[in-house]
């Protein structure tokens, strides 16, 4: 059953998101990964093409770039979706909107607990510093409140299509896991035996617990001065109609990540780390019945000379470096460094004597003269090649190790854009990256 | 030099490699130091190719000229029954509360009281001293939280101060706040020459100084080679005649000069590398131009192309101390 091992890029199943994300069936795509890979990109390309191919599409985005969050007009933090300006609709594909929020955690709490509460009882817990602390602090609160959205989101079924970013933790699978944990700590044996150790006491078991109860009451009283602890009652007292619903709602959000028309991308660099990060993450989808739709990996880089080998590129550029000292004592300027020679050339490119020149044609005589300036230029160039296709190399192996362990995955790779993506038109260049699939020669 | 170097900056920018880095290049010439770990990560262990850490201090490097590292991977939850077991010799009942996931509960729950915990361990080996009454450490390094969570991190005071008002932990984060706002403390922030990690080290600057935590160097991480000077820049972008650059590569034996030939073939695409290699250039000239605002001392550290590992680690602490640190 095992897909056969194949360490041959050319075996790379490709990826191509246009059908998935024109597909009416696909509802939401979730962007995953480790921190700072380009999920937020990722999701934010994604959602641009989706509405430009004509589908209602809003984007969940959490802790965007300054800058790209301003250039949607979602960094005003209200934590409700905001219809984007300036799509450019694809001729034919009439009707897509595109709307973005970034997620504020601290308020999409606050909002559970004021729907969930009347006045008096929310007012208590927002004000508790417990709750504070939890809101604000709480490992994990993150990505509870992102499912917590996604699933408001989905509810009000207003938008054909959901793409969601994931919390910048740094490994992907918190974004499974935290949930849960939130949600059964918030919900757990502990919390209830806090809550009201007489209701669970009358049972044989449970002696043991009341016997640790008061143990804990006293020292956690004790080294807290007391305080904590009957906020944390208080705290419980006033959520006690809650609880419960917290797990609840995570389970029923985690049974929306696993239904058909859901879809996941894990986004990763072509790095050792991230690229570890994706193959966990990809294993535990398999492993929770989660759709994976595929990989994309972000910041590749190509070369439109690839046929030029690093080392043939550095040869060639020693080569030429050697010729220029060769110039230089040749050119009567004994008394400079050749970068000071260098400096001086820059403003005189073509001024190199014609006795300079003919020199360098004498040691090669297959090509024509050419000026000291532009062989050192050359030479440069040459060196900044070597580098690229250094880079390339190593990004190629990190890869071929994924695609040896994961051959079943689909992949797309983006190329690497010199800046920050930042603006709609970075969106969509993104996105036409996207969807090129797998084009590592037409990475830039 | 302040003797407990806290390293922060943005998930991913080289916090604990840059934090190693630090504690190598500070045991050098005969010097102890203490390298510590808060977020459960092992990430120090990985790093130095060793197994997990305990929760015990171990020797894990030796640095030229005989100095000594040691690390240490903090656990709040040990470190609770410690000091439960230390003011109160709680003994079978800390293990019961454990049981009960009582601990567990009271650590996670109340983010201030495990940051307590954790500063509370790094501001004890500070202080530490031998029976000669010479410091244990001479220093210590803590591979800190995030940016993003360090101000609230360090400033346990103001966190605790809402849960818990008096008791020990409440004179406990007295006495780390004390540490942490004096002299003795150097927060350092490491970035990457790119728009988000930078701008959060702005913030995080700001957040610092606001809370009055003495803020120390700022680290520029994984700085990319200058392959082309000034001169080289400005003749690739359009100074350069094409067809003198064609046939340089040609006279190089990249073959012919002419249209279509392979050296001629090379021009547009070497061109083009040199445009995106002068956009990013710009980009990393503004960003350091930002990072200069901050008025603090830049450190460098090369991107080491072909990976981290050991070897990369002391060369990076060569640098350090190159650097004056
Ligand atoms: N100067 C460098 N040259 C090359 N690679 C580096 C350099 N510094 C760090 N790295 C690599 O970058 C990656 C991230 O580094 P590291 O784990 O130290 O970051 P971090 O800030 O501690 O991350 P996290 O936020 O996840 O804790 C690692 O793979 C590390 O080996
Ligand atoms: N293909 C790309 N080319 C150039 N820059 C990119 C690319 N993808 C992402 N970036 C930049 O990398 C940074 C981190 O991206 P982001 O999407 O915020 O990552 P994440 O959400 O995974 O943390 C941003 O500044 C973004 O503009
Ligand atoms: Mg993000
Ligand atoms: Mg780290």
């Amino acid at each position: 059953m095992t897909p056969p091992l194949s360490l041959d890029p050319a075996h790379t199943r490709i990826l191509d998101v246009d059908p998935l994300i024109d597909d009416p069936k696909t509802r939401i795509v979730v962007c995953c990964g480790s921190g700072g890979v380009g999920k937020t990109t990722t999701a934010a390309a994604l959602g641009l093409r989706a509405a430009e191919r004509g589908r209602k599409v809003v984007v969940l985005t959490i802790d965007p770039a300054r800058r790209l969050a301003q250039s949607m007009g979602i960094d005003s933090l209200d934590n409700t979706p905001r219809r984007v300006k300036g799509i450019e609709t694809v001729e034919g594909a009439d009707g897509g909107e595109l709307h973005a929020m970034m997620l504020d955690m601290k308020r999409t709490f606050d909002e559970i607990v004021e729907a969930h509460a009347d006045g008096q009882r929310a007012e208590a817990i927002l004000g508790n510093p417990f709750y504070q602390s939890l809101s604000a602090g709480f490992a994990g609160t993150q990505e509870y409140m992102a499912m917590e959205k996604l699933g408001q989101l989905r509810a009000r079924d207003e938008w054909d299509l959901i793409v969601v970013d994931t919390p910048p933790s740094r490994s992907a699978l918190d974004f499974l896991d935290a949930p849960k944990r939130l949600g059964s700590f918030l919900d757990g044996k502990l919390i209830r035996i806090l809550m009201a150790p007489a209701k669970v006491g009358g049972r044989a078991g449970m002696k043991f617990l009341n016997v640790g109860m008061s143990m804990m009451t006293g020292a956690l009283g004790k080294l807290l001065g007391g305080q904590l602890l009957r906020d944390v009652q208080t705290f419980v007292a006033a959520m006690d109609t809650m609880f419960g619903g917290f797990r609840t709602r995570a389970d029923a959000t985690y049974k929306l990540l696993q239904a058909p028309g859901t879809a996941f991308l894990v986004v990763a660099a072509p790095e050792r780390d991230a690229l570890r990060e994706a193959a966990y993450f990809v294993e535990r989808l398999a492993a929770e019945d989660m759709p994976l739709a595929g990989l994309v990996l972000n910041r590749v880089h190509g070369s439109g000379a690839a046929q030029l080998s690093a080392e043939r590129a550095l040869a060639a550029a020693e080569n030429l470096d050697e010729r220029g000292i060769v110039d230089q004592e040749a050119g009567n300027v004994e008394l400079r460094t050749p970068e000071e020679a260098a400096l001086t050339d820059d403003t005189t490119t073509t001024a190199t004597t014609p006795q300079a020149t003919a020199t360098a044609a004498t040691t090669t005589p297959a090509a024509p003269p050419a000026p000291a300036a532009t062989d050192q230029l050359t030479a440069a160039l040459l060196r900044l090649h070597a580098e690229r296709m250094q880079l390339l190399a190593r990004e190629q192996r990190t890869r071929d190790r994924f695609a040896a362990l994961h051959p079943e995955v689909a992949v797309t790779e983006v190329g690497a854009l010199p800046g920050d993506v930042h603006d709609l038109a970075g969106l969509r260049t993104i996105g036409d990256r996207l969807a090129a699939g797998s084009n590592p020669a037409g990475a830039v | 030099m302040s003797r407990l170097q806290v390293v922060s900056g943005k998930g991913g920018t080289g916090k604990t490699t840059v934090a190693a880095a630090l504690a190598l290049a500070l045991a050098t010439e005969g010097k102890r130091t203490l390298l510590v770990e808060v977020e459960g990560r092992q990430g120090i262990a990985q790093l130095f190719e060793t197994e997990a850490l305990p929760y015990e201090e171990r020797k894990i490097a030796v640095a030229p000229g005989g100095g000594e590292v040691f690390a240490l991977a903090i656990d709040p939850e040990l470190a609770l029954l410690d000091y439960l077991q230390m003011f109160y010799k709680l003994g079978g009942a800390g293990r019961a509360l454990k049981k009960l996931g009582a601990i567990d509960f009271a650590t996670t729950v109340a983010p201030g009281l495990r940051d307590v915990l954790l500063t509370g361990k790094a501001c004890e080996a500070v202080r530490r001293k031998t029976k000669q009454n010479k410091y244990t450490y001479d220093y210590v390094v803590m591979d800190a939280p995030p940016t993003g969570r360090i101000t609230r991190f360090l400033n346990v005071n103001d966190e605790v101060a809402g849960l818990a008002k008096i008791g020990p932990i409440h004179n406990q984060a007295q006495a780390v706040m004390r540490v942490l706002k004096s002299p003795e403390t150097a927060v350092h922030l490491v970035t990457l020459l790119e728009e988000m990690p930078v701008q959060e080290t702005s913030d995080g600057i700001a957040e610092l100084q606001a809370a009055n935590l003495p803020v120390g160097r700022v680290i520029v991480n994984m700085v990319r080679p200058a392959i082309l000077d000034e001169t080289e820049l400005a003749l690739a972008q359009g100074g350069a005649s094409r067809t003198a650059i064609a046939k340089s590569l040609s006279s190089a034996g990249l073959g012919g000069a002419r249209k279509g030939g392979n050296a001629e073939r090379l021009v547009t695409p070497l061109l083009d590398q040199a445009a995106e290699y002068a956009e990013r250039h710009d980009l990393e000239h503004g960003q350091r131009a930002v990072l200069a605002e901050s008025g603090l001392p830049l450190h460098e550290l090369p991107l080491l192309a072909e990976g981290m590992d050991l070897a990369g680690l002391y060369r990076l602490a060569t640098e350090l101390r190159k650097q004056g640190i």
